[in-house]
């Protein structure tokens, strides 16, 4: 019991680190969006295992659901809304976005 | 199993990689709609660290099921105030878009340097000023000669 709480707390823990390294990192701003609710659901679930069930269904419905909605709603007013197809390496990551503007 | 990686050391390490992640993605983004994303994150971070502040691992969760002789459990009042938090932390998040999209149908931008150089524009030509050239040039007199503007374009700054 005690032992399954600490891998599952590691995993998640794990998870909700590098999808917020990657919310930094990533260039498509959609990708950013699901990256930052994939952070949310992360954090309901370690709600759930520190006995908030409460926090951990409000976090679920406002944090993830609500908030999502609200940030893609907000992507495509602001124009950023775009999907590429062909997806390449140096396409993926805006590393540098001081040469160019940031997509 | 290592003895030392406790739960709460792990939830712990978790939030303060949040936190941290967050305000350097707020200090270090340029454009503005990512430092809402990163104002988001921390945000996760900080409800992550009220809730383990009372959090015990041998305690249940907090509803009360029997009569008489209850269980330990886990602090109630900071995951209230948790509670509270996540939906004023969805008002922020609503807020600060709104604000962005009037910037956006405004100056047609949202890297933050431009935003700054066309609000001072506007509002120096809106006072009547003369607008400063650049908010790091000295204010007295200058030690050293001043940069020509070609230098100054080869730099990456305006001139």
């Amino acid at each position: 019991m005690g032992e399954l709480e600490i891998w599952i707390a590691l995993l998640l823990g794990l998870m909700m680190l590098s999808a917020a390294i990657l919310v930094l990192l990533v260039k498509n701003h959609i990708a950013a969006v699901a990256a930052a609710s994939v952070v949310s659901l992360g954090l309901a679930l370690l709600f759930v295992l520190m006995r908030a069930p409460d926090v951990a269904m409000t976090e679920a419905a406002v944090g993830a659901g609500l908030s999502s909605l609200i940030l893609a709603l907000a992507v495509k007013r602001l124009g950023l809304w775009r999907i590429e197809g062909k997806i390449t390496r140096s396409s993926l990551l805006a590393t540098n976005t001081r040469r160019e503007k940031d997509a | 199993m290592i003895p030392d990686l406790t739960l709460e050391l792990i939830l712990y390490s978790t939030a303060l990689g949040l936190v941290s992640i967050g305000l350097a993605g707020l200090v270090l983004s340029r454009h503005s709609f990512r430092r809402v994303l990163a104002l988001v994150i921390a945000e996760a971070g900080a409800n992550l660290m009220l809730v383990l502040a009372g959090y015990r691992w041998d305690a249940v969760a907090p509803i009360v099921t029997t009569l008489g002789k209850q269980p330990q459990m886990v602090d109630p009042v900071p995951q209230a105030m948790v509670l509270t938090a996540i939906v004023i932390g969805v008002g922020i998040q609503a807020l600060a878009v709104s604000i962005l999209i009037r910037i956006h149908q405004r100056y047609h931008t949202l890297d933050r340097n431009e935003m700054a150089e066309l609000m001072d524009a506007e509002i120096a030509a809106t006072a009547g000023t003369a607008r400063d050239v650049s908010q790091e040039s000295p204010l007295g007199e200058r030690p050293i000669p001043p940069i020509t503007g070609s230098a100054v374009q080869a730099r990456g700054g305006r001139s």
